[in-house]
């Protein structure tokens, strides 16, 4: 059968596009529109249990007033993510073909998983939402629990995709394609895929928490703060800011990772041309082709962060020619707008942490709920950042060091047309997804109290 | 081997099919709502409605028949998509909108400029069928040749075998759900609704059947094998089952059995995309059969064990969502269940002091071996420390919330 596969595969060439840098933004549009909602997916279903699950414990009325409301919630970013996933879909056979026609037996099959949680998902959710004050109490409860898991899964298995196409293995390559596949251990058995995960999930719940804390931080500054806004921006805050300190450990096992199999990337994340021993770290500043300039430098700090040695050896752009390199000062301020705006989320969810720890009650200074308002945007920005940190250090491949994401894109004419009504259309939906959150959040406490 | 996942896409287009497309058929049902016995808005609002609970999973179909069919056979979907990306493209333009609507749903009510918005959506309902029956029809006449974008881009998708395909894949959308959206009316008790509906789903079933007839027609000049195929052997048993479930269903409708109907519309629509499986088997597209478009063994095997894996969950799960929205067990007006909920628990001092010992401890262990232990064992252990700190401490964090102190009152004396 592989012999069969093998004599017609030399027909799908690569095709010669004019556009190629705007199918990537259009790909990157819509994983930047997509990213948000799958925190939300990956966070929101755990937050809304645990409010219920705490009322039925306790019997206090808030708790369940705010599953509810948060519910209602939770179902509509999640119908907008399942059409914006579906976009994605939709991309990779529209703007990728020739990746999906040599490599799909290797990788599908993570997708294939991912359909499976998704259905559970799509399937638990509705009852869920539907189901209030319709099933039994603890049933529904039961019921929201496939929801938080294929959350998860869902996620675990789009991303072992990702850690395959940065991490390539468990195929044999024969003119550009994947013959003798075994995708089970190519993306399961991918060591680079773990951190990947853990990363991405932490992530979940720093921007879902931030940006939900973010809005009952705006309610405080403008004086709604009864018992309702203050239990609801306990749960979200306490998320973001357990799950915001620890993202630091986690960063550092990703850069090791990416330290040691993809050295190019790391390279690139810091602008670094030579191989060096005891290599700095330059904060700011602009990559010049050789080095960078006009950044603070901090002494062997990229050798400490990547091997945990002042003195190891990093290996640097050089080492590849100047056509497989990524475009360094793109990584270099992705990657720093993410370490950045990390660290200072990190900050934040500490001193929260404190003072509700050490005191047993919520920071009063107006001015931390300003830093709270500001941290749910910057969330978002951070977890951008950090895909363009890994999207954009991967290229020129779009599977690394395999293929070329200039041989993967599809030969077919008007790549602009589509950019520009994707543009537009994803204008519209935002505008509509945050009319709809504004509408309500304007409906009455009263109106969910009693059912 | 080679032909078990096209039997898991082809189930898939025809679940999706059914469910999605009496989706879009109920978005097209806003659209055209008069006239009727029982008014624009009533019609509207309850075509609205009748989706709600199972939207998401009938739409999930869709993403299904795409994973399978580039993870088993990459060669023909990387051909297929370059070739018709047009109309694939406006397909997910369409699906964003309606996925939208499905979201705004109910939302519009009273809002001023609501309708040219929910007119919009509404087209998207005709819109998605059309193209994504467009590229159908593209597959069925032979129009995809292997390669990256090596077929017209236009005429692959505007052609009569297309466009017919389309048309029909809007009007079956129609027919199905008129049927479903009376039968929920017949379950609501909503008598003038379902004389509405079952009149909408006696004409488009006519239409559809029609439609049905003529495209034979027309793939007789326009695709000759595909016709071959149709009227032979299996192609042609299937399409006379379709057309004898299709009268069926008709008779049904009119008797309103809505329950034996909706049995019997599926059965003709599965029937139409078998009987169109072996026309054109072992045909995937022109020059590349079946077996020369699959995937390597190991490939074919892990989709086989993930699909039939993921059924084992899927199946029960997609039972017992139909089985409570077609009981009306998650309808609007079904009976609320009394809550019981159970006495406050109490909170002692000695458990918070230990919980805040375990998640000290457990930080600690878990990120000094996270970040400085090698082997992937010693990691994993650091990560599932790290869990169960996050646990432990928003365990914490969230106990007591807030009860007896309210900031705001230390800050309007401080200001």
């Amino acid at each position: 059968m592989t012999a069969i596969l093998g004599a017609v595969c030399g027909v799908f060439t690569s095709a010669d596009q004019d556009y190629l840098v705007q199918a990537r933004q259009m790909q990157a549009l819509s994983l930047a529109v997509h990213i948000p909602l799958v925190c939300f997916g990956i966070a929101f279903p755990a937050m809304v249990l645990f409010c219920e699950w705490r009322y039925l414990r306790t019997g206090d009325l808030v708790f369940r007033t705010l599953a509810r409301r948060w519910s209602k919630v939770m179902l509509a970013l999640f119908a907008v993510g399942v059409v914006t996933g579906t976009i994605l879909s939709f991309e990779l056979g529209l703007l990728w073909p020739a990746f999906m026609a040599s490599f799909g037996n290797v990788f599908g099959l993570g997708f294939t998983l991912e359909g499976f949680s998704f259905f559970i998902e799509a399937i638990f959710i509705a009852i869920y939402v539907y189901g209030w004050d319709r099933l039994p109490p603890r049933l529904h409860l039961l019921s929201g629990i496939p929801v938080v898991i294929a959350g998860v899964t869902g996620s675990l298995f789009v991303i072992s995709v990702n850690g395959w196409m940065n991490h390539p293995g468990g195929f044999e390559l024969r003119q550009g394609h994947a013959l003798d596949a075994h995708p089970w251990s190519a993306l399961f058995g991918n060591s680079y895929f773990w951190h990947e995960f853990v990363h991405m999930y932490f992530a979940g719940y720093i921007v879902a928490g931030f940006l939900i804390a973010a809005t009952y931080a705006w309610g405080f500054l403008r004086g709604r703060w009864g018992r309702y806004q203050r239990t609801a921006l306990t749960i979200a805050l306490s998320a973001a800011a357990i799950a915001a300190p620890l993202q630091v450990v986690i960063g550092d096992w990703a850069a090791r990772d990416v330290a040691n199999e993809q050295p190019t990337k790391l390279a690139a994340l810091e602008g670094l041309g030579p191989t060096t021993r005891g290599a700095p770290e330059h904060l700011l500043g602009w990559y010049d082709g050789h080095h960078v300039g006009y950044g603070i430098e901090i002494p062997r700090l990229l050798s400490l962060l990547a091997f945990h040695d002042p003195n190891a050896t990093v290996e640097g752009l050089d080492a590849v020619p100047v056509q497989d390199r990524p475009p360094v000062n793109v990584e270099r301020f992705a990657f720093q707008t993410m370490v950045g705006i990390g660290t200072l989320l990190a900050l934040l969810g500490a001193v929260y942490l404190y003072v509700r720890l050490r005191h047993r009650r919520l920071p009063s200074s107006r001015w931390f709920y300003r830093a709270v308002v500001l941290a749910g945007p910057l969330s978002v920005i951070a977890l951008i950042a950090g895909w363009i940190t890994t999207e954009v250090g991967r290229q020129p491949w779009i599977v690394y060091r395999i293929m070329r994401t200039s041989q993967a894109v599809t030969g077919a004419a008007g790549i602009p047309v589509g950019y520009g009504t994707l543009v537009a259309v994803y204008l519209g939906l935002a505008g509509g997804v945050g009319w709809l959150l504004l509408r309500f959040s304007r409906v009455p406490l009263e109106a969910d109290r009693d059912g | 081997m080679a032909e078990i996942p096209m039997v898991f896409i082809l189930a898939g287009l025809a679940a999706y099919t059914l469910l999605a497309s009496a989706d879009f058929g109920a978005g097209l049902w806003t659209l055209v709502a008069g006239p009727g016995r029982a008014g624009r808005a009533p019609t509207r609002e309850h075509a609205r409605h009748a989706m709600g609970p199972v939207w998401e999973a009938n739409h999930v179909w869709l993403i299904f028949v795409l994973v399978v069919c580039w993870t088993a056979y990459p060669l023909a979907f990387g051909s297929i998509t370059s070739t018709l990306a047009v109309p694939l493209f406006i397909a997910a333009v369409g699906i964003i909108l309606r996925g939208a609507s499905y979201a705004l749903r109910g939302q519009l009510e009273g809002v001023h400029g609501r309708h040219p918005i929910e007119n919009l959506f509404a087209l998207s309902s005709i819109l998605t069928p059309f193209t994504l029956g467009t590229v159908v029809g593209g597959i069925a006449s032979g129009r995809v040749p292997i390669g990256n974008a090596t077929g017209d881009l236009i005429t692959s998708w505007l052609n009569p075998t297309s466009v017919l395909i389309g048309a029909l894949a809007v009007t079956i959308g129609g027919y199905l759900a008129a049927v479903y959206l009376a039968a929920d009316a017949h379950r609501l008790g909503t008598r003038t609704l379902e004389l509405d509906f079952r009149a909408r789903a006696l004409t488009t079933g006519i239409c559809a059947g029609a439609l049905a007839l003529a495209g034979l027609l027309v793939v007789r000049y326009d695709a000759p094998s595909l016709f071959n195929g149709l009227t032979s052997d299996g192609g042609a048993a299937m399409i006379g089952f379709s057309a004898a479930a299709g009268l069926t269903t008709l008779f049904l409708v009119r008797r309103h059995h809505y329950g034996p109907a909706r049995v019997s519309a599926a059965l003709a629509v599965a029937a139409v995309i078998a009987g169109w499986a072996l026309a054109q088997r072992p045909r995937v597209l022109p020059g590349l059969t079946i077996d020369q478009a699959a995937a390597g063994r190991s490939t074919l095997l892990a989709v086989i064990i993930a699909v039939a894996g993921g059924a084992i969950v899927l199946v029960p799960s997609l039972i017992l969502l139909f089985h409570l929205v077609l009981r009306g067990r998650l309808d609007p007006a079904a009976a609320p269940d009394a809550t019981v909920p159970t006495p406050p628990s109490i909170t002692r001092k000695g458990r918070t002091r230990l919980l805040a010992a375990f998640a000290g401890t457990t930080l600690l262990i878990g990120a000094g071996v996270t970040v400085f232990a090698d082997p992937g064992w010693a990691r994993a252990l650091g990560v599932i420390c790290l869990f169960a700190c996050a646990l432990s401490t928003f365990s914490l964090a969230t106990a007591q919330p807030d009860q007896k102190t309210s900031p705001s009152s230390g800050i309007s004396s401080r200001r």
